[in-house]
């Protein structure tokens, strides 16, 4: 559905993980710009309705880019730049919150 | 703009909006006025608790009309959402305050025994330890030590509570004005005339519910309603699963998945900005409350203006100068909206105030001036 326009900068490329898919990324994009540019839709579910949802505004405004990067829900995919071996899920429904679990420092 | 109704409410928040819906109901011909976007709007801003523990200790008559609103809530709740269509996410399942530390858990004992004890009481609670207390919230930090449980709180989407009041009130054929500011009120035979900015209505009833904006009008019916702000901040979260099965005073989590965080209590005028320093504090009860929520992020915060009194309960007044007008403050719209609209209003549309208030009048006032 987007197609890149012509490249710029240096042409260099990193690898992340989306569900299990390996995807070729441009150095200094966004997680959300990767993933539009490999064909991706929808990256998340509401939780309040299940609808599916895909990135938006682009500029950390709209929240519907909302994915689950390297572990840590509800990451805004378009303000998060790429890296190598990154792991990328999408976010369905609200995100889990181990209330049980060993609290964080 | 010339009409003549049988009410006019002057506030179109919580508290105007659910008298203005009572009035209504009971068949007057009611018209609300909302000064607009330039009010301080408690409604936008409150955190949504339908609470009883606590409240009233010292004043049977407050400690009941707020026991007597939980008791109506969800006849009212089913009511709105009958009419309107809107799912207000009322849970009444119990309510908890927490303790993070053993003095904190043992004057609210104290404080509890001395509510449930007081003439005419009808407040139920136990105060459960930490073990008690994990039966009905995970998650809790090392820090608490316990905390009071009342089967008669609850909590429920203030928005949608408002938005419903509003859309009953209209569809029961009451005219909403927004922008309608009122400037001046003039006794006349057989009720009173609002001047507004857009012209002069006429009503043969008339009920003051403006917040803050009461200091200015109950005078012009012979009244006082000696209000002030208090500032309150809150923080809403991200959505999360659903982890918190009972709402705290503190933090509750709404039928949305958001999680909501608030209760800070502060002199500071008119001002209504977010405080780093206060959205620290609250964050941070949050966190050794139940640690997990450190993990969530914050995705609003904004602050509002309690409509408060000298001795924090509300006051109901009924003119004696201009028959058929009352003027009425508080800062419990939520927890209130049943019986302002399902008690209250129809005592109002008979012109008189519901017994039960007669000990909560601005009058209580006077006896410390004097």
């Amino acid at each position: 559905m987007f197609r890149r326009l012509e490249a710029r900068g240096t042409g260099a490329t990193v690898t992340l993980q989306f569900e299990g898919r390996a995807v070729t990324a441009l150095a200094g994009e966004s997680v959300a710009s990767a993933l539009l540019a490999a064909g991706l839709t929808a990256g998340r579910q509401t939780p309040k309705t299940g609808a599916p949802r895909g990135p938006f505004c682009m500029m950390g405004t709209c929240f519907e880019c909302l994915m689950v990067i390297d572990g840590e829900a509800n990451r805004q995919a378009c303000q998060v730049p790429v890296a190598e071996g990154m792991t990328v899920a999408r976010q369905e429904g609200a995100a889990a919150l181990a209330l049980d679990a060993d609290p964080v420092p | 703009m010339s009409a003549g109704f049988e009410a006019a409410v002057v506030g179109g928040g919580l508290l105007g909006s659910a008298v203005g819906y009572g009035l209504a109901r009971a068949g007057l011909r009611t018209v609300i006025l909302d000064e607009g976007d330039a009010a301080f709007r408690a409604a936008r801003g409150n955190f949504g608790l339908v609470w009883v523990q606590g409240k009233g200790v010292g004043s049977p008559a407050y400690a009941g009309w707020t026991a007597r609103s939980a008791a109506l809530w969800p006849e009212f709740a089913a009511e709105l959402e009958e009419r309107t269509g809107t799912a207000l996410q009322l849970s009444q399942k119990g309510g908890i305050d927490l303790c993070l530390d053993e003095a904190e858990f043992e004057a609210r004992g104290r404080r509890m025994e001395a509510l449930a004890t007081q003439p005419d009481s009808s407040f139920r609670y136990e105060m459960l330890g930490r073990n008690a207390l994990a039966r009905h919230l995970r998650g809790l930090g090392p820090e608490v030590v316990g905390g009071s449980y009342s089967e008669q709180d609850g909590h429920v989407d203030p928005l949608r509570l408002l938005g419903a009041l509003q859309r009953a009130f209209v569809a029961l054929g009451g005219t909403l004005m927004p922008g309608a500011r009122v400037s001046r009120i003039v006794p006349r035979a057989g009720g009173v005339a609002l001047q507004t900015a857009e012209g002069r209505l006429e009503a043969e009833r008339l009920v003051l519910a403006a917040g803050l904006g009461n200091r200015a009008l109950a005078p012009q019916i012979g009244l006082e309603q000696p209000v002030h702000p208090e500032k309150g901040q809150v923080l809403v979260s991200e959505r999360a699963e659903r982890v918190l099965d009972l709402p705290t005073t503190t933090i509750r989590q709404s039928g949305d998945g958001t999680i909501l965080l608030g209760d800070s209590k502060e002199d500071a005028g008119f001002d209504i900005a977010s405080t780093p320093h206060v959205m620290r504090t609250i964050a941070d009860r949050a966190r050794r409350s139940f640690p997990a929520l450190a993990r969530l992020r914050v995705v609003r915060s904004w602050a509002a203006l309690r409509v408060m009194t000298p001795d924090g309960l509300p006051v109901y007044d009924r003119s004696e100068t201009v028959p058929g007008a009352f003027a009425i403050s508080c800062h419990s719209g939520v927890t209130l909206a049943a019986a302002h609209a399902l008690a209250m209003a129809p005592a109002m549309a008979e012109g008189a105030l519901d017994p039960a208030l007669g000990p909560l009048g601005a009058g209580r006032f006077d006896v410390q001036a004097a």
